[in-house]
């Protein structure tokens, strides 16, 4: 028995080095990081203890603009995407002819670089010298004067972040929600025909509830992402994104530590453990709400 | 009579609604594509008649393959893609080792503190990542691991959730093979290479899937660790390219080397739809 409890454990020893060295330890570290004064990078030493990193990136006008930036995407998309992707699921669910070509054709986002797409996305809204851009075009058509929507005004950005922001995490919202409509129970849409239910009601009073618990975990990751919302504001703006007002709180994070802005890791420690306490608060409402609404059979 | 009509009605009703459907659906399918679309259209114009399209012409037949050469010859895209591929050959290999011994260990053998072990792995499932890339950019500069492969792919193996898969995965092959492979003095290794691993081979195989896919799109951890181009992968190459690469404006060149980007995981996913779409499903998440 001795020598199994070794065995045991050999197996498990390159996952615990691997988690312990990247995962375990930088956790503890960062806590750390975030509360050593003055850390100098070069001498590895700091003055002494203390919330002078929280303060300092509480007070920091760039970090204040990145968590409104954040705020901003994570109220507008996070409903929006998953009331979207509620009604094609349903759709989807719906219908059998060509079903699966659609289900993988929406799927397709999901496999590709977000950096890469975020390339086309820009030069369907950007504005140039020797193109006013598709989007435009089209816009034209409804009367609309051209804007530039990635150096341009504030709200035409923030809006193709949106755009583009929905357009990313559609896959993933459409293939949870259509899994989880294809295994509610047929036998409650058999009694709501033998009563003659419309199909309005038939939604709201069956398909609604029984797929709540899905609907709820959605919201939930869909939160958790677009706090964490980085690399798609790069693939449209480029890397300097405290220059065009863009930045977002992972950005602010990496900013701090790299790049022409870097060398703080102790600011950048502060920042994440400020925007995990805001994502933590948000998902503790989120499921005391869902206490109230949701239905667990 | 005024049965045949109601139900002529509802039959004419329900075709509308039908018919509704599959134009919202196909709505729905053009905006997906239709980026994929204008990143291959584009990738063709000639640079010239891109730039002379004042509006942009949705389809044309003056196509071009020039960009293509241009995108391997004017910037580093082989090397980009070259690296790419080692740094997610070397962390899919590695992750499959540490992934299938401990997910072994937590299945299949018993010792003291195994419960406790396995919680706590599950546990870190929760921490994000953006707490701890702080740190491990700090430990990759302290060990002059900047601009190595080794700093590019150590910190991206383990991966809780995988072995979470795969230890499920292992724990429904009945005891009994295990027994009967004792009593024919198979060692635990040699039972795990030929029994369990053939056994859970679809699981293995979304796994590495799953994390190939990954690897392609990781842009964080590279963006960080590197910053000569000789070790830039190609999520980090495309941003260089439009930064500085093609000088700014040459756009069909630029999307010629965004299709060379996605082309591979396309393929992959064309290839591996249904065990992509159900690994998802069970879990998987973007970033």
């Amino acid at each position: 028995m001795k020598n199994n409890n070794l065995k045991g454990w050999l197996y498990l020893l390159p996952a615990i080095l691997f988690l312990g060295a990247f995962l375990v330890y930088p956790l503890i570290d960062v806590l750390i990081y975030s509360f050593e004064e003055s850390f100098n990078f070069a001498s590895q030493s700091s003055t002494g203890i203390g919330g002078f990193n929280y303060s300092y990136v509480l007070h920091d006008p760039y970090f204040l603009k990145a968590l409104r930036n954040t705020f901003i995407l994570v109220a507008v998309t996070v409903p929006l995407s998953t009331m979207i992707a509620l009604f094609i699921s349903v759709a989807l669910s719906s219908v059998k002819k060509l079903r699966e070509l659609f289900q993988t054709v929406y799927f397709l986002p999901y496999v590709t670089n977000t950096l890469a797409v975020g390339l086309v996305f820009m030069i369907l809204f950007k504005q140039t010298p020797y193109s006013d851009g598709l989007i435009n075009v089209i816009l034209g058509v409804f009367g609309m004067s051209p804007v530039d929507f990635i150096g341009g005004p504030y709200w035409a950005k923030m809006l193709v972040l949106c755009v583009y922001t929905v357009w990313i995490v559609m896959p993933f919202k459409i293939l949870i929600l259509t899994g989880s409509l294809a295994s509610v129970d047929n036998t409650y849409y058999n009694a709501a025909k033998v009563d003659g239910t419309s199909r309005f009601r038939v939604f709201r009073r069956i398909t609604l509830p029984m797929i709540s618990p899905t609907l709820f975990y959605l919201i939930i990751t869909g939160f958790i992402g677009a706090f964490k919302a980085y690399s798609d504001a790069v693939a449209l703006f480029g890397t300097q994104l405290n220059a065009a007002e863009m930045n977002t709180i992972v950005g602010y994070i990496y900013d701090m530590l790299y790049g022409s802005s870097g060398g703080y890791p102790s600011y950048a420690s502060a920042a994440a453990i400020i925007l995990f306490c805001i994502v933590l608060t948000i998902t503790c409402i989120n499921l005391l709400v869902s206490k109230k609404h949701v239905h667990y059979s | 009579m005024d049965f045949d009509k109601i139900e002529k009605t509802a039959r004419y009703k329900r075709r509308a609604l039908n018919t509704l459907i599959y134009v919202f659906l196909g709505i729905w399918a053009l905006i997906v594509l239709f980026p994929f679309y204008w990143m291959v259209l584009t990738s063709l114009k000639s640079y010239g008649s891109y730039n002379a399209e004042w509006i942009p012409k949705l389809f044309t037949l003056d196509l071009t393959l020039e960009n293509y050469f241009s995108a391997f010859t004017a910037v580093p895209l082989a090397k980009y893609f070259l690296n790419t591929v080692i740094f997610t050959l070397g962390t899919t290999a590695l992750m499959l080792a540490v992934t299938v011994l401990a997910a072994f260990a937590f299945s299949r053998l018993e010792f003291r503190g195994k419960n406790l072990a396995f919680t706590l792995f599950l546990s870190l499932m929760m921490i994000p990542g953006e707490l701890v890339v702080i740190t491990n950019y700090v430990t990759a500069t302290n060990l002059e691991l900047r601009n190595t492969f080794t700093g590019l792919i150590l910190p991206s193996v383990a991966s809780v959730f995988y072995i979470y898969l795969l230890k499920e995965n292992f724990s429904q092959i009945p005891d009994e093979l295990y027994y009967a492979a004792k009593v024919d003095g198979t060692g635990d290794l040699k039972y795990l290479f030929k029994v369990m691993i053939p056994i859970c081979k679809p699981t293995i195989i979304t796994v590495t899937i799953l994390k190939v896919i990954e690897c392609w799109n990781s842009y964080v951890w590279p963006r960080l660790v590197t910053d000569e181009q000789a070790y830039f992968l190609v999520s980090n190459g495309i941003q260089e390219i439009r930064e500085n690469g093609f000088g700014r404006d040459n756009i069909p060149a630029m999307m010629a080397a965004v299709v060379v980007i996605s082309v591979p995981l396309i393929i992959l996913f064309l290839i591996f739809r249904r065990r992509i779409m159900a690994g998802v499903a069970r879990g998987g998440m973007k970033g």
